[in-house]
């Protein structure tokens, strides 16, 4: 057992760093202000390669592994919490589903280009009235003639303003027990009947699209389905446990941001005489941030590993999740508590770590079903 | 063209120095490709793209210099080569470092040589032309604009902010001064690429080299921190007084004059 960065991972966090430093956290307190999602800037990120990073080269990627996506999620993250989400949610969402699941000529269709970050791909999950009870999802599918007619609406949908195709989950009948069967299919954005609506006002990741999903007789043909017909519910647990890990990796790089004002803050901040640094009050805030920091990356890295490694992570992309998030929103309190009044005016930038940070415990799981996961793979 | 670039691995321009029993830590430090060494392999880079040929990095250090190594090589260079001389060496100085890439360099018939105009580090800016002397070949250092046409070259170099344009012509060593170009940075694709490109190791044996050879003509009799920067102090009274005073203290106190 070793605790290193391999050189190559190492390599791709000092580019993605490189990269994040100098495009995007200059600009990221604008894009917050001002809800703008940096398309050019994800032109660059496509043209370096990094929505490929998980994925072979043979699908447009740059074979990559988990640990190295996690890290440039990290990196993304320090910079801008809503381009980090985008980002995250673009390969994590958008593109793993049909790498896991689509068959070759989806793979080539869909998944290539955006594996080269030529377009975006979104995840149509959550519905209004179907939120941690997925299984409660509302919208539609039936199969007429060779096409499928989806009817149904979804919300919160990441990136779905500039997506090519939504992956969207549609009841498609019930099974033997009376439980909805769910199916997953391939919307393209432009299929007409398929309205997108990208008017939500956010509290924090604003630099990420969000928007709503009106499906009004959608029909797409039947090989558009993605995976197993009858095993979509199975399909999205799936996924979400390795978006999980993403979200962690981002949890990470927002609390890294917020740390690292901080503890510069109280070095220069002077009180009583002294740098505040000096003062035990604030020491033991930055000890224990510094702590819950490097747990959290500890965590991050161990669930990425087990993925790459091909064993199972979804309790350890749960733990990942629950206690990056959790951990990195105290993390940012702290780093605004430290700033004192100063924390409090956005002209400082660390209370849009703690806005940002917020969407961590919510998106992708909340924390309670985080924990409902951990138990039951307790066996509870 | 046959294309060198020669690289030395630095601290992080973002480290601090500590200085532990009379030498710099390197402990938990960061390194980094030296910045203007990077400006010489992306102009590398683009001198190939343009004429054709191979680029070949070329470090002095340790196994560590494997991950630069490897950057560059992500950036897009062909080949890299790392001179260990940990061993072999133990007083090294910009001589030794010359000689060694000069020998490596001799029978490789150069088209071309960059390196960066000065290291952020030593900062003494003298490998570069040490080894062109070496060779028997011109040098052009501190170049911000390079032009080849055939075995042509028009280089622009920066003089104190002024700007000089020399012609000379291939073979040719010429150092890099920022504003050159934009380092790219090394794509994914890259990244996993360079893990396949060729590394060679080599050690001063390799090159026929001794101890005795390249060993230091310069001897470290001490290093030290720059003094701490004081608050400045402002003197009162007639003009005339405070010039009198002012002498007086560069003489007593700061002792410069």
């Amino acid at each position: 057992m070793h605790f290193e960065l391999t050189k190559e991972q190492q390599m791709i966090k000092e580019m993605v760093r490189d990269f994040a430093e100098k495009e995007i956290a200059p600009y990221a307190s604008k894009w917050d202000e001002e809800a703008i999602f940096p398309i050019e800037t994800f032109k660059k990120m496509g043209e370096l390669g990094l929505f490929g990073i998980p994925f072979p080269e043979q699908y447009g990627g740059s074979g990559g592994d988990t640990i190295s996506y996690a890290i440039a999620v990290e990196e993304i993250g320090r910079a801008c919490g809503g381009t980090g989400l985008s980002y995250a949610a673009a390969v994590s969402l958008g593109a793993s589903p049909i790498y896991y699941f689509g068959t070759e000529e989806q793979k080539e269709k869909w998944l290539v280009p955006m594996a080269k970050g030529e377009t975006f791909g979104s995840f149509g999950l959550t519905e209004p009235n179907a939120g941690s009870d997925a299984g409660g999802t509302q919208t539609r599918a039936f199969l007429d003639g060779d096409e499928y007619v989806i009817n149904g609406e979804k919300c919160w949908i990441t990136n779905a303003g500039y997506a090519r195709q939504v992956i969207v989950t549609a009841v498609t009948g019930k099974d033997e027990r009376g439980k909805n069967i769910i199916s997953a299919f391939i919307v393209p954005t432009d299929a007409p009947g398929f309205t997108i609506n990208c008017h939500y006002d956010k509290m924090g990741v604003r630099a990420s699209n969000t928007c709503e999903l009106i499906l009004q007789d959608v029909r797409v043909p039947k090989e558009n389905i993605l995976g197993d017909p009858k095993k979509g519910f199975k399909q999205f647990l799936y996924t979400l446990d390795g978006g999980r890990i993403s979200i962690a990796a981002l949890a990470v790089g927002i609390a890294q941001a917020a740390f690292e004002k901080a503890i510069q803050y109280a070095k220069e901040r002077k009180q009583f005489g002294q740098p505040i640094a000096k003062f035990q009050a604030i020491q033991f805030k930055l000890a224990d941030m510094a702590m819950q920091l490097e747990l959290a990356r500890n965590m991050v890295y161990k669930a990425a590993w087990l993925k790459d490694q091909g064993k199972p992570f979804t309790k350890e992309a749960a733990y990942a999740k629950l206690f990056a998030s959790e951990t990195g929103f105290h993390i940012c309190n702290q780093a605004i508590q430290i700033h004192g009044g100063y924390g409090y005016m956005k002209e400082y930038g660390v209370e849009r770590h703690l806005r940002d940070m917020k969407l961590m415990e919510i998106g992708e799981g909340t924390s309670e079903i985080q924990r409902l996961v951990i138990a039951r793979q307790l066996g509870c | 063209m046959n294309i060198f670039v020669l690289m030395k691995r630095t601290f992080d321009t973002e480290e601090k120095i500590v200085i532990q029993n009379g030498k710099v830590s390197e402990e938990g430090a960061e390194f980094i490709i030296n910045p203007y060494d990077e400006y010489a392999i992306e102009e590398a880079i683009q001198v190939r793209d343009q004429h054709g040929g191979e680029v070949t990095v070329v470090t002095i250090g340790n196994e560590d210099a494997e991950k630069e190594l490897r950057t560059a090589l992500a950036m897009g260079a062909d080949k890299a080569v790392l001179i260990n001389i940990e061993d072999d060496v133990e007083n090294r100085d910009q001589y030794t470092t010359a000689k060694v890439l000069a020998e490596y360099l001799k029978d490789k018939e150069a088209d071309l040589i960059l390196a960066g105009n000065v290291a952020i580090d030593g900062g003494s800016g003298q490998v570069g032309p040490r080894v062109a002397e070496l060779l028997g070949i011109p040098y052009v250092t501190t170049i911000t604009k390079l032009e080849i046409d055939g075995t042509n070259v028009k280089a622009v170099r920066d003089v104190e902010g002024d700007e000089e344009v020399i012609e000379t012509s291939l073979p040719l060593l010429v150092t890099a001064q920022q504003g050159l170009n934009e380092p790219r940075y090394p794509s994914l694709p890259g990244i996993m690429k360079a893990k396949k490109k060729p590394l060679e190791e080599l050690e001063l044996d390799d090159l026929d080299l001794e101890e005795d050879d390249v060993e230091a003509k310069t001897k470290t009799i001490e290093i030290f921190l720059p003094p701490k920067k004081e608050a400045g102090k402002i003197l009162q009274g007639d003009i005339a007084d405070q010039v009198k005073e002012l002498v007086s203290l560069l003489h007593t106190e700061a002792k410069v004059i």
